[in-house]
């Protein structure tokens, strides 16, 4: 049995999101594997980054309920009790209900960090000072909300040197050691694609969402980028949910693949069943041929009698 | 004055060709507005009275600056130049008209500075170009205990130089006053310069603090000491009050929000007659004490106690010491959480706030403590304020203070406290050395007044500033915290916030 179907990290039930008449994604179902990279794909406009604004809280969904186990897979029981409690994580802090919960809490809380398609670096600051920023809420609880900060106590400055000691290292994985006290915004496009992975790093997430990493970057970048990739899911075992358009880049990494077209899902599996699913071939990969589009049609409408 | 032989010709020529422009054009202009006037006589009749010498005079200035604006290249030796040909033709006009003697030194001094900007021109035109970004050596320390020695050394010095009558003004009009400002202008940067949202109701907080000591002083008899923390608690409280409303908006929204709290809180004060006494104000708010002894002429007051001779001006020291304080207080709170993850909060906000958002910054906190701060500083100038005046009334918190402090910030360039100092300083104590420039009434007559162009000179020095420096005095940002080097960050790639 598939990781993602026995041991979820993330379960997405039925959501749907509508904006005022349009319906952006409606009833969509998927789950991503605990350690796992995971892959959301699909033409444009097919909804993959409505999706991934209402897992991190940036869009309340319309309906649906997306469970985020963290420290292992707990029971449908438990699951349906903290629903209908209306509570947002149950006490022990292992499972969240993320549609209940506001975008800064899924990320201090829930532990789930994200990117954004166009990069969002403070181009103001340093990029230390962006990894540090990143580092927030451990800091603000080492500083006693600011107070043991002012005073600048002992253990405040040990937490700062332990969040400067994580950004290092971090600097040290993306090569951007030599440029820590530069602005943020002079870095080449490429550099601000991997700081702004490692700011999300920073976070210190279970989670990692990624909305296009790998748009603009040349096949350097991009090899660059798949490295980094498995070594977050190996070494720091995070798992990873990407939307990407660059298959090359879906096809070396991904342990799982999810197709969206117009708001469903019409794929769900491993990369290389995915990658010669019809339907996907038909909606995501384009058919420019006349005698292709009758086949695909064919194929589409023979396998949807098939499954129902 | 001719130009130096080495200077190759066409320079000059270019130079002369241009200025013989402008003083065509200057003529075509001032030959309407200025050659003539119209005025009435003593039939009542229009009659029209030629003023060719100022048209003249017109023409002659523009000639002259475009021409030394032609030969000289370099800005420093343009800026030594041009009120070195100032004090000159002053000089001349001094001399045939008034006082040949002292008219002729002036004028030498003027030549002098035109002499030294020539040759000053040609070294620093050939000097090789800056380094765009050089590491700088930490000359900034060493400026800033300077500063602080001055700050703290301008009262005794000015009291020895013009005696306790003639320093008054100095100490209160300039030392006092641009301290509250400076204070004013801190309590700001906290909310527009780090966290980057536009506040232009801020004398709000300022008018909280000065009616909490008011009234507490006046109502329960509480003394200066207790009431400043209580000002400053309550001003903050009406930061939060203010902040809750306005989380979710942005930039014009937010300003006219903001702007309209301001008016609020005055409007409140002018009307609610039972609390706050109306446009009369609350007067005698007791004076300030040295922590309990009195300012007075009596046994028990300050000057017995330290065998000195009674005179006001301990009061008005005392009270640049206070304000001095205070200001640096804010400074001090200010810096250190810069470097603090609140900071670092604040200014990630001004840069992105869905950015922080994504992050795990609680950006409601955020802002709320960003306007609370900020109006903490103001609430303790304003108690600074009441017992500064001993006397509140609703018209020391119009919208035009707001403004001020707000032009101060933005002048200074957003974020940088120097800067913020440096604008107050400029703008304020600009407004005082206007009263004090008596010497122009020679040149345009007795009826002139400068003080009155303070609007005009303010509208043009913001125009010059826009077009100069966008980003404000100091533009670029200091990181709170650096690995190798500390490199400050350009202003083209601060943001500004989002309002």
């Amino acid at each position: 049995m598939s990781r993602w179907l026995s041991d979820p990290l993330l379960t997405v039930e039925g959501l749907t999101m509508r904006f005022g008449g349009l319906t952006a994604v409606s009833d969509f179902h998927m789950s991503v594997g605990r350690g796992e990279i995971t892959a959301l794909i699909g033409p444009n406009g097919a909804g993959k980054t409505t999706v991934f604004n209402c897992i991190t809280g940036f869009y309340k969904p319309t309906q649906g309920r997306l469970a985020l186990a963290r420290d292992g897979a707990v029971s449908g029981a438990d699951l349906d009790a903290l629903t209908r409690s209306g509570r947002r994580f149950d006490r022990a802090d292992r499972l969240f209900l993320l549609e209940r919960m506001a975008d800064h809490e899924i990320a201090a809380r829930a532990r789930v960090a994200r990117t954004f398609q166009n990069i969002r670096l403070f181009t103001g600051m340093t990029v230390l000072e962006n990894l540090i920023v990143a580092q927030h809420n451990a800091l603000m609880r080492a500083s006693g909300m600011t107070l043991f900060g002012l005073l600048n106590t002992s253990g405040y400055q040990r937490a700062e040197g332990e969040a400067v000691a994580r950004a290092v290292r971090w600097l040290e994985r993306i090569n951007l050691i030599e440029r820590a006290d530069d602005p943020a915004g002079s870095l080449p496009y490429g550099d601000q694609r991997r700081l702004e992975i490692a700011r999300a790093m920073c976070v210190d997430p279970v989670l990692l969402c990624l909305d296009e990493p790998a748009a603009g970057l040349n096949p350097r970048e991009s090899a660059q980028l798949t490295e980094l990739l498995r070594s977050i899911r190996d070494d720091d075992g995070v798992s990873v949910l990407l939307i990407e358009h660059d298959m090359s880049v879906v096809m070396q990494v991904s342990d799982h693949v999810v197709v969206l077209d117009y708001g469903r899902k019409i794929a769900d599996g491993a990369p290389q069943a995915v990658r010669e699913d019809p339907k996907v071939i038909a909606a995501y990969l384009g058919v420019d041929d006349e005698a292709e589009v009758i086949e695909a049609e064919s194929e589409i409408a023979r396998m949807a009698g098939e499954t129902p | 004055m001719a130009a130096p032989n080495d200077r190759p010709r066409p320079v000059l020529q270019t130079a002369l060709v241009d200025a013989g422009f402008a003083g065509l054009v200057t003529f075509g202009l001032s030959f309407p507005l200025l050659a003539y006037r119209t005025e009435q006589d003593m039939q009542n009749q229009l009659v029209v009275e030629p003023r060719w010498s100022l048209s003249l005079v017109a023409v002659v200035a523009i000639f002259c600056a475009r021409l030394l604006a032609g030969l000289i290249q370099d800005w420093r030796a343009r800026a030594l130049a041009i009120p070195g040909a100032l004090v000159a033709v002053y000089g001349g006009r001094l001399a045939l008209v008034a006082d040949p003697a002292t008219g002729a030194g002036v004028a030498c001094v003027g030549l002098a500075l035109l002499a030294i900007a020539f040759p000053l021109d040609a070294r620093l035109r050939h000097a090789p170009a800056q380094v765009a970004r050089s590491e700088a050596p930490d000359r900034g320390g060493l400026f800033a205990i300077g500063g602080l020695v001055a700050l703290f050394l301008f009262p005794f010095i000015m009291l020895a130089w013009l005696g306790p009558a003639g320093s008054l003004k100095w100490i209160n009009n300039f030392g006092v006053q641009i301290l509250i400002y400076v204070m004013l202008g801190w309590g700001l940067n906290i909310v527009v310069g780090l966290a980057g949202l536009l506040d232009l109701g801020y004398v709000a907080f300022y008018a909280v603090g000065a009616y909490s000591y008011a009234l507490l002083s006046t109502t329960f008899g509480l003394s200066f000491w207790i009431c400043l923390p209580l000002a400053g608690l309550l001003a903050a409280f009406w930061g939060v009050i203010l902040g809750f409303p306005v989380l979710r908006l942005r930039g014009d929204y937010l300003a006219i929000v903001t702007m309209a709290f301001g008016e609020i809180i005055r409007i409140v004060l002018i009307n609610w007659t039972d609390f706050s006494n109306g446009y009369a104000g609350i007067s005698s708010i007791p004076r300030v004490t040295f922590f309990g002894v009195p300012f007075t002429a009596n046994d028990d007051g300050f000057a017995t106690l330290f065998g000195l001779e009674f005179t006001p001006i301990h009061r008005t020291i005392f009270l640049y010491f206070l304000i001095l304080c205070l200001a640096l207080l804010t400074n001090a709170v200010t810096l250190r959480l810069r470097r603090l993850p609140i900071g670092r909060a604040w200014e990630a906000l001004r840069e992105d706030e869905i950015a922080c958002r994504s992050l795990g910054v609680n950006t409601v906190n955020t802002k709320l403590t960003a306007f609370a701060l900020g109006a903490m500083f103001g609430g303790f100038a304003g108690a600074f304020f009441a017992v500064r005046q001993n006397f509140v009334s609703p018209e020391s918190f119009t919208f035009i203070e707001s403004a001020t402090i707000l032009a101060i910030v933005v002048l200074g360039g957003m974020g940088s406290q120097i800067g913020v100092a440096l604008a107050a300083v400029a703008m304020i104590g600009g407004t005082e050395i206007l009263r004090e420039l008596d010497f122009l009434k020679q040149i345009f007559g007795e009826s002139f007044d400068p003080a009155q162009y303070r609007m005009l000179i303010f509208g043009l020095a913001m125009v010059v500033m826009m077009i100069w420096k966008p980003r404000g005095l100091i533009s670029s940002r200091a990181p709170s915290i650096f690995l190798k080097h500390k490199r400050s960050v350009a202003g083209s790639m601060v943001r500004e916030g989002h309002g």
